[in-house]
């Protein structure tokens, strides 16, 4: 049958224009078309994991910065404790210097105070003892106005004290 | 998508019935009409009857005036998906319009350059040639090679320049477009070629389809527009370029040369001593292996050039029934008419998406081939 018999004629031009379209289109299209679809992919292939880099390195400046707002924010927490507990130590340090000072000031003024109640006391005592004496005094005299009052009371005295 | 196609067939049917109606009726005045003016044909016993032999009256009549052959469709679609010497475009009347292609005989008197329209469709003889039927006769009976730029080599060398042009200006267009998305033209071609390179030439050839790339892409790219240049009905397309043998034989033969170069020392070794087959089998796996490497260029060639040329007899015969049935009424034509074209728009939807499968399935079968010549030994040795 004529349509299952290949004719001469068309399978030798069919060979020789598909052996040159072979050629010329492996020399001048596909080759650089596969060449530059392959470098264009690269392209964006290396553009998208320069983006990835990109947005790793952003990441990382990220928890850097993290990190060093998480140091600051602890040296800063640090240093209010370490300032809080200075204050404490300052105030508990002035407090008990104070009270001691204070305690020997008291104790000081209570010495002094005991001193001058016993001055007070001493003086009040001699005082009292001139008073007393000034006052005997008046009295005796008074009552030892008359003479014969002065004898009896002297004799009275005598009699009081006896010869030994 | 599916709405719309839904929408299409229901006007579709009721279309076709209007039209079915009409042609009956026009089939029953007609009868009407012949019985009044013939009145030898008085005996009509029922209307059916009536209706063939005032079809065969009438095509009497007409045949009397117009043309003296009956329509034949077998010889009609054979003559338009075979070869010939020209290229037949439209008869109109008794008159053949159509592009004389040149002619290029060596025989033992030899070189002979001419051009087809020297027979005048098959009248005449000349430089001792003949056209008998379509076919070239020496009338002195001599051997004679015959190299004639035939209808087939013509549409091939029309799509061929045109594939150049395509990709040598999309080659130009992606120096000046380099690292740039793709614009027009390329951007079609463009997913075809990472088609063929991702889904084709990669998982079958495996790490070297480098090397064959260039030859996938001109085969499938060669087919593909052959193809739809088979399915334009105008004059640089419509020939069978795809669907004919000598041509699908060459395409195959390509693949099967290409293979038999690059296929190493394994795919030899595969053939010849196939691994785990016991030696006294091995006269009879030899040939088989011989038949299977020999087979796969000849199931290459008549898958092609079997489902392209199916296409275009289907499209051809629907296109004929028209004629056949218009020779028996003319209305009857006109309605199947309705027919065959609803039902070729089908058929060249159809033929579109073959026309991308055949050329990839082509593609794809030869770089299975490639992939089984250059693959590697990695089958355990010891088994």
């Amino acid at each position: 049958m004529q349509l299952v018999t290949p004719g001469i004629g068309l399978l030798f031009w069919m060979t020789i224009t598909f052996s040159i379209v072979l050629f010329l289109l492996s020399k001048f299209a596909w080759k650089p078309i596969l060449n530059s679809i392959k470098e264009r992919e690269d392209s964006i292939n290396g553009a998208l994991s320069a983006a990835e880099d990109a947005r790793k390195a952003m990441d990382a400046l990220k928890s850097d910065n993290q990190k060093l707002l998480n140091e600051a924010r602890a040296e800063r927490d640090r240093m209010l404790k370490e300032a809080s507990e200075m204050k404490d130590q300052i105030i508990a340090k002035a407090t008990k210097d104070a009270k001691e000072v204070g305690d020997k000031l008291i104790t000081s003024a209570k010495d002094a105070i005991e001193k001058e109640k016993l001055n007070a006391i001493n003086e009040l005592k001699t005082q009292v003892a001139v008073l007393s004496v000034d006052m005997a005094e008046k009295i005796l005299r008074k009552k030892m106005e008359d003479r014969t009052q002065q004898e009896a009371f002297v004799n009275d005295n005598l009699k009081s004290i006896t010869l030994n | 998508m599916f709405s719309n196609k839904y929408k299409i067939t229901k006007y579709l049917i009721p279309a076709f019935l209007v039209v079915l109606y009409v042609t009956y009726a026009g089939l029953k005045l007609a009868n009407a009409q012949h019985e009044v003016h013939t009145d030898s044909t008085a005996i009509v016993t029922g209307t059916e009857t009536g209706a063939t032999t005032h079809s065969e009256v009438s095509h009497e009549e007409s045949a009397t005036e117009h043309k003296p052959e009956k329509v034949d469709a077998g010889k009609l679609i054979m003559e338009h998906i075979g070869d010939s010497y020209d290229w037949h475009i439209v008869t109109i009347g008794h008159t053949h319009v159509s592009i004389p292609l040149p002619l290029i005989i060596k025989d033992d008197k030899g070189l002979h350059v001419f051009l087809s329209n020297k027979f005048h469709h098959g009248h005449e003889a000349y430089e001792g040639y003949e056209l008998k039927e379509g076919k070239l006769i020496n009338l002195s009976g001599a051997d004679f090679l015959d190299l004639s730029i035939t209808k087939n080599v013509f549409a091939m060398f029309v799509a061929v320049i045109v594939l150049l042009i395509i990709m040598l200006s999309i080659a130009g267009s992606y120096k000046s477009n380099a690292l740039k998305a793709p614009k027009g033209i390329q951007a079609f071609v463009e997913p075809l070629i990472i088609f063929i390179r991702d889904e084709v030439a990669k998982p079958s050839i495996g790490k070297q389809y480098n090397r064959f790339m260039p030859f996938l892409l001109t085969i499938f790219f060669f087919i593909f527009i052959n193809n739809i240049f088979g399915l334009i009905p105008l004059f640089p397309g419509g020939a069978n370029v795809t669907g004919n043998i000598a041509v699908t034989m060459v395409l195959a033969a390509f693949t099967f040369v290409i293979t038999m170069i690059n296929g190493n020392k394994n795919y030899w070794s595969h053939i010849f001593m196939p691994p785990g087959v016991p030696g006294w089998l091995l006269p009879l796996m030899i040939p088989i292996e011989i038949i299977g490497v020999l087979n796969k260029p000849i199931v290459l060639t008549i898958r092609l050039f079997a489902n392209i040329t199916a296409g275009h007899i289907i499209i051809l015969g629907f296109f004929s029934l028209i004629f056949i049935f218009a020779e028996m009424n003319t209305g009857l034509g006109f309605g199947v008419s309705a027919f065959s074209v609803a039902f070729t728009t089908f058929m060249s939807f159809l033929e579109l998406l073959v026309a991308f499968l055949q050329a990839y399935v082509f593609t794809l079968l030869s770089a299975i081939y490639f992939g089984s010549a250059v693959e590697e030994h990695h089958h355990e040795e010891h088994h």
